[in-house]
């Protein structure tokens, strides 16, 4: 031990003890709780043929349940890309009274379950509810239909670009745009050529990151969506239908298609915080 | 900068570091100052803090407020009585419990993973990880899906469980691994990069002094994670108490039997018994509201903390 602490070399030393111990424990329970559990569904897909695989991800219900999940996460990340660059924007650069109870409050849809979430949104979007009584004059119908599930999906992702932007903007370094403003760029243009391309690689990580969220959402959406099947029935919840109808082959095969979508989107969310590590480095340097 | 053993090159890089690390600890939010060169001017200012405002007025402020006033709009008696309710006690008691097995489980879990992958290095390391992650991003309707392809009637264990009079699906048990799986990576996620950015140097030390393995994790380890391991913790406990999809799929909704308190807010509020099922899920929302204040209390800990080790550890990690 003291010869392998008196060169502190670059190869691999495993000074420290219970390598083994804590790896097998590692392995072990990732095994039983999460691999095992998980390749239950691969398993059962493969009970169907392909033609009965491809009927049930594509029949005319599913589509529509697709389009509206995915089409309403994408907007729900977009409003939160906007209005979550603004919320960062505020909290880094300026000072206002209950900032700091704000900041703590926007992990609240990360805290609060999301039973509670959907029955609270419901009752405030319905037509006699504090904001859809307002609302409702205008002919905007929020709950109950596919709006409903725009509401509740910007709810859901709402902390995810907010808390990637957030340390990027603390980061920044406030001297390039003292140098941007003294070389007579106005600060439209330095939000826009300084700022703005630092922050980005965060709002697509954000952005990617709350998507991934909405796409899987269950608990907050059904209140509010009215599930209506064609309109407003998202594609978690068809699962759910057809397991109540004891139909295990045809949920386990759009949940194959929820999987492999969410491993891209994965994949996408590691690509792009390699990316934005890596254009912070080249920054500071 | 206790362990820094590398002499000549480390008086190099630490002027060259210093500069690096200053803003790090620098107090968070505000900068020292704020020349008026890079500031907006007043009224672009005063109009984005009211765009901020008036988006979590309507998404966080409102619906939380909401809770709270639906459940107690017909006064503190329907209220108390709604809690203790015996359907609504026994959800109670069963979230309780089901969170009391879930969040050790996955914290002596968590410990073991950060170990494995913070002080050690081996191949597949970044596989590791990224399995670890994986029940984030399952959804939470999915998660509950292959407890009953598992152990439903139909599942691959369900006639060997019936043949035996095991009940896990619609049952407590159920409930348990559904919700071990959907809080599966909270230690471990806020454990890792805590640890990691606090290197081994510590642990090595106290070793050469002649402590045991053991020894060493409970007395030099464990006080140093001990606010991250909390944060962890009331992650975890957050979410085990609050799921709602993956428990939905696997619990059979029996009333006063495999009910947990987001499960009772369903029922309650598909009864149209409103009061009844707010009242039930302001419980769940002060979980939430205790569970921020204490996270906010650990970042600023933690945030010291991991200052004063980033310091120390990019002193003795520079690349060359």
């Amino acid at each position: 031990m003291t010869v392998s602490l008196a060169i502190p070399s670059k190869a691999p030393q495993r000074v420290l003890p219970g390598f083994r111990l804590s790896l097998g424990f590692t392995l072990f329970y990732l095994t039983l709780i999460v691999l095992i559990p998980l390749s239950a569904i691969f398993l059962k897909t493969f009970t169907l043929t392909w033609a009965g695989f491809v009927d049930a991800v594509t029949s005319p219900r599913v589509m529509a349940s697709y389009r509206l999940t995915f089409g309403a996460s994408l907007l729900a990340a977009l409003v939160n890309v906007v209005f979550g660059g603004i919320v960062a924007w505020v909290l880094v650069r300026y000072k206002f009274p209950g900032k700091r109870i704000i900041d703590a409050l926007v992990d609240l849809p990360f805290a609060l379950p999301t039973a509670v979430a959907g029955i609270a949104l419901t009752t405030l979007y319905s037509a006699n509810g504090w904001i859809g009584r307002y609302l409702e004059p205008l002919g905007i119908k929020v709950a109950f239909t596919p709006l409903g599930v725009l509401v509740a999906l910007t709810f859901i992702g709402l902390p995810f670009v907010v808390r990637t932007v957030q340390p990027v903007l603390e980061d920044t370094e406030r001297e390039l745009e003292e140098a941007a403003a003294s070389l007579g760029a106005s600060r439209l243009q330095t939000f826009a050529r300084v700022i703005f391309p630092t922050v980005f690689p965060a709002l697509l990580t954000g952005f990617a990151l709350a998507f991934a969220r909405a796409t899987g959402e269950y608990g907050s959406v059904v209140f509010i969506a009215g599930n209506m099947p064609m309109v407003s029935e998202i594609t978690p919840l068809f699962i759910v239908t057809k397991l109540e109808q004891y139909d295990y082959a045809g949920a386990t095969a759009i949940a194959v298609v929820m999987l492999v979508v969410s491993f891209l989107l994965l994949l996408t969310i590691n690509l792009l915080q390699a990316w934005s590590r890596q254009r912070g480095r080249v920054g500071k340097v | 900068m206790a362990g820094s053993g590398k002499s000549d090159m480390s008086a190099v890089i630490s002027t060259v570091a210093a500069v690096d690390v200053t803003p790090v600890s620098a107090p968070r939010g505000e900068p020292a100052y704020a020349p008026a060169a890079t500031l907006e001017p007043l009224w672009v200012r005063a109009l984005l803090i009211l765009i901020a405002f008036a988006f979590l007025m309507l998404f966080l402020f409102v619906p939380l407020i909401a809770v709270f006033y639906e459940g107690l709009r017909k006064g503190w008696d329907v209220y108390i009585s709604a809690i203790v309710e015996p359907d609504a006690w026994s959800a109670i008691k069963l979230t309780l419990l089901t969170a009391l097995i879930a969040v050790p489980l996955n914290l002596v879990f968590g410990v073991a993973a950060a170990w494995t992958i913070a002080k050690f290095e081996f191949r597949g390391k970044n596989v590791l990880l990224t399995l670890i992650d994986l029940p984030f991003s399952v959804s939470p309707v999915i998660s509950g899906l292959i407890y009953v392809l598992l152990f439903g009637l139909q599942g691959y264990f369900g006639p060997w469980l019936r043949a035996h009079d095991i009940k896990i699906l619609f049952a407590v048990p159920g409930i348990v691994l559904a919700t071990v799986f959907v809080t599966f990576p909270f230690v471990a996620r806020e454990l890792i990069p805590l640890m990691q950015s606090q290197g081994s140097e510590e642990e090595e030390a106290a070793l050469v002094l002649g402590a045991s393995g053991w020894r060493t994790f409970w007395h030099v380890t464990l006080p140093n994670i001990k606010w991250g391991l909390l944060y962890g913790v009331i992650l975890c406990n957050a979410r085990a108490m609050g799921e709602f999809g993956a428990v939905s799929v696997v619990s059979g909704h029996i009333r006063g039997e495999t009910n947990t308190i987001p499960l009772q807010v369903e029922i309650l509020y598909n009864e149209f018994n409103i009061v009844g099922a707010f009242a039930v899920a302001s419980l769940l929302a002060s979980l939430a509201l205790v569970t921020l204040a204490i996270k906010s209390f650990i970042e600023w800990r933690l945030h010291h903390q991991l200052t004063v080790h980033q310091a120390v550890y990019e002193l003795n990690h520079q690349p060359h």
